[in-house]
């Protein structure tokens, strides 16, 4: 299986959303920004102190700290690592 | 008589929203709340062709879900007040997650006009937007911006005013798929029944807010006997099933009408990458955020010292005319010792605090602010805070009544406590002048760094005390972090302007009011009674003084520290003033010599001192607003009590050590 999360992403790789997981606001505000399934994205940077990590999806950048980041389930679809 | 035209401002945050009301209403704008709830609400009118613009600004929101209270306040001012014209501000070069909102907008029913801000940017792209075609597939007007040029205004305006001559529209639907349709209208029957809610609330809107879980929506229906069966018909079911085919629905409908709008939106790695390659690098980023604040407060200095100067020998030829041409000796030491002394040491810092807000401005306008959050958070989230709560504690260096009030944008409750418990330690421009009058005094050259050390003091107290918090009180883990890293821009230089002056004007008005009372009031306890000598051990104040004398006096207060500690409550800037009037130096340059010429202080004391007036309880100011928005008088006592007893103890900790060291 080539699925992950988000969190295990390194700065450089591309990847597919295949889907959010979890309850609550917090997924319901990852969809609203547009982590949704079919969604291609990819890592930009880590902060300097490693987390949170920043995504280009849609356009725009979206920074997540890793714990939420394990709420979206990914397949990694190429780039650097 | 002109037409009145009620106007509402929505859109994303960091799209430019400030800069477009900026540029639509001009410099009257009216600061306030929004009732009920503390989230800053700005009104402004414009005069154009004829009408009145009754123009108000929504909070920046992503969405119109009650994720924070920033969305509920934008959503129900919508609904409630019900705009004559919503004008939304979009970036240009972000449409796909700007459009999430129009979405929104349309199926609410607004009469809606689409500014696309930042278009020069989206040309420079290569981007070309089909204006005309946009307008007519969503039904609203559309108008291209370039707001920090003022380029589209007038055109803005014309369209704003057109837009109330039309039709209005009826509200856009999207289709939201077979099984979530067949909800939405079992929903729409249930609220059907109840036509005094329908009358207010489109009943199809609700039933898609109520499939989305929203308790704000559910809230709504409380006085209505329809709860119960909705209630009822949303527990048959997992309504978070329905949330993904939602949102992906609308963004869906946004995905077919992009590619027939806009031919290119190029996704290339964008100048704000290549900038953040260097600014959030794993090694620079921090060394980088570092010399920013320092940098934003040498500058502040820098600059402020030739202003501080002028005040001070425009009082000083005040005080001393006063004191030539009035005969009445108590009203020549009314005015001079009192108003004229008191007045001087607060308006002294006026620039520096200008300056500083003016400073957070341009790293707020210019989207550094979003990357400190980042660069911060990891740190932030250890001691239990999170990176947004950075924000409103760097405003703490301003003044902590907007400090406080800007911790409204953290969503979650703990999270928000917490950050209003601790952002009054971090260093208030208000105790500036007590550091610069002591650390200039009796540290000279090194009165830069032990000012700088205060800072630094200020925000480990802070960050532990969170940590302590974060573990005693308000247990739990620091909300999630979902944060957009805006784009890199210029920041406009009217409204960092602008909001220099709306925050400076606060603190203005503070000054106006109570620290000048405060002020009179430490005079009249210096002057009286009758016939004592001027703020000596005999007047009022000196007994007050001698009177809680023991309870600093491990720190090695004298009775005069002591006074002026009490009046620095009123605000904390009022210690010098005091200081100047208990010394009878007035404010100004003439009270160094008179510290350097007392025995009673020396340079550990006036450490101590510096300490302790950074970490005590904080102005009234600040404690009010404590108490306004926490909602509760025990979070007020409980951060007035917890910040002075860190006080003692550490200004006796800095006074032993220093008195080894120095």
């Amino acid at each position: 299986m080539n699925n992950k999360t988000l969190n295990m992403l390194d700065a450089g790789q591309n990847a597919r959303v295949i889907q959010v997981k979890g309850k609550g606001p917090s997924r319901r505000r990852l969809l609203e920004m547009g982590m949704l399934p079919g969604v291609g994205l990819s890592v930009t940077k880590k902060a300097p102190l490693g987390d949170p990590v920043d995504f280009k999806l849609k356009g725009y950048n979206l920074s997540l700290r890793k714990q939420e980041a394990q709420m979206v389930v990914v397949e990694v679809t190429g780039g650097v690592k | 008589m002109a037409e009145k035209i009620k106007v509402a401002v929505a859109g994303n945050p960091n799209v430019g929203k400030t800069t477009i009301f900026n540029a639509l209403t001009g410099a009257r704008q009216k600061i306030g709340n929004w009732p009920g709830v503390t989230v800053e609400k700005k009104e402004g009118t414009k005069k154009h062709k004829g009408h009145v613009l009754e123009i108000v600004d929504l909070p920046g929101t992503y969405s119109l879900s009650a994720y924070s209270a920033d969305e509920v306040v934008a959503r129900d001012y919508i609904i409630d007040e019900k705009p004559d014209v919503v004008v939304q501000v979009l970036d240009s070069t972000n449409l796909e997650r700007n459009l999430y909102l129009t979405s929104q907008l349309l199926e609410m029913g607004t009469n809606l006009v689409l500014a696309l801000n930042m278009s020069d940017r989206a040309e420079m792209r290569g981007d070309d937007i089909d204006i005309p075609r946009l307008e007519s597939l969503l039904g609203v007007s559309a108008i291209k911006t370039v707001a920090n040029e003022g380029g589209g205004i007038e055109a803005l305006l014309d369209s704003i005013v057109s837009k109330t001559e039309s039709n209005p529209p009826k509200p856009h639907e999207i289709g939201y798929g077979k099984t979530v349709e067949e909800k939405i209208c079992a929903l729409e029957d249930i609220l059907g029944n109840d036509t005094e809610l329908t009358k207010h609330y489109p009943a199809r809107w609700m039933a898609v807010k109520l499939l989305e879980g929203d308790e704000n929506v559910l809230s709504k229906l409380s006085s209505s006997n329809i709860e119960g069966k909705v209630q009822n018909y949303l527990s048959g079911f997992d309504n978070e099933e329905y949330e993904v085919e939602m949102a992906d629905k609308r963004y869906e409908f946004i995905g077919a009408l992009l590619p027939q709008v806009c031919t290119t939106c190029a996704e290339d790695v964008s100048p704000s990458d290549m900038v953040d390659k260097v600014v959030t690098n794993k090694y620079l980023g921090i060394p980088i955020f570092l010399s920013l604040m320092w940098g934003m407060f040498e500058l502040t200095f820098a600059l402020g010292t030739p202003f501080m100067g002028l005040i001070g020998k425009f009082f000083g030829w005040l005080g001393g005319a006063v004191a030539a041409n009035i005969e009445s000796a108590w009203l020549a030491s009314l005015l001079g010792d009192g108003i004229i002394a008191g007045v001087c040491s607060v308006l002294l810092f006026v620039p520096n605090i200008f300056i500083l807000f003016f400073a957070i401005a341009l790293l707020e306008n210019s989207g550094y602010m979003a990357r400190a959050a980042f660069i911060m958070d990891k740190l932030m989230y250890k001691m239990g805070l999170q990176g947004k709560s950075f924000i409103p504690m760097l405003m703490g260096f301003g003044c902590s009544v907007p400090a406080i009030m800007a911790t409204r944008t953290l969503e979650d409750e703990k999270d928000r406590l917490i950050t209003m418990l601790v952002t009054p330690f971090m260093s208030c421009g208000a105790r500036l002048p007590v550091y610069i009058l002591l650390a200039g005094t009796f540290f000279g050259r090194e009165a830069g760094s032990v000012i700088f050390g205060l800072y630094v003091l200020g925000i480990l107290v802070a960050i532990l005390s969170a940590k302590l918090f974060r573990t005693f009180i308000a247990k739990g883990q620091p909300s999630p972090f979902i944060m957009e890293l805006p784009p890199y821009t210029r920041p406009s230089l009217v409204n960092s302007l602008l909001y220099m002056w709306n925050q400076g004007y606060l603190y203005l008005k503070k000054v106006g009011t109570v620290i000048i009372g405060g002020v009179m009031l430490v005079w009249v306890l210096a002057y009286f009674p009758q016939g004592v000598e001027y703020g000596s051990a005999e007047s009022l104040i000196g007994s007050l003084g001698q009177l809680i004398e023991p309870l600093v006096a491990p720190l090695g207060f004298d009775w005069k520290i002591a006074v002026a500690l009490i009046f620095g409550v009123v605000a904390k800037e009022i210690v010098v003033g005091s200081l100047g009037t208990l010394y009878g130096t007035g404010g100004g340059e003439s009270l160094s010599p008179a510290l350097l010429a007392d025995p009673s202080f020396s340079p550990a004391i006036a450490l101590g001192l510096m300490v302790f007036t950074l970490l005590y309880v904080p102005c009234f100011g600040a404690v009010a607003v404590i108490k306004k928005e926490t909602g509760s008088w025990k979070w007020m006592f409980f951060q007035a009590a917890y910040s002075t007893a860190v006080a003692w103890v550490l200004a006796l900790v800095t006074v032993l050590v220093a008195n080894l060291v120095l």
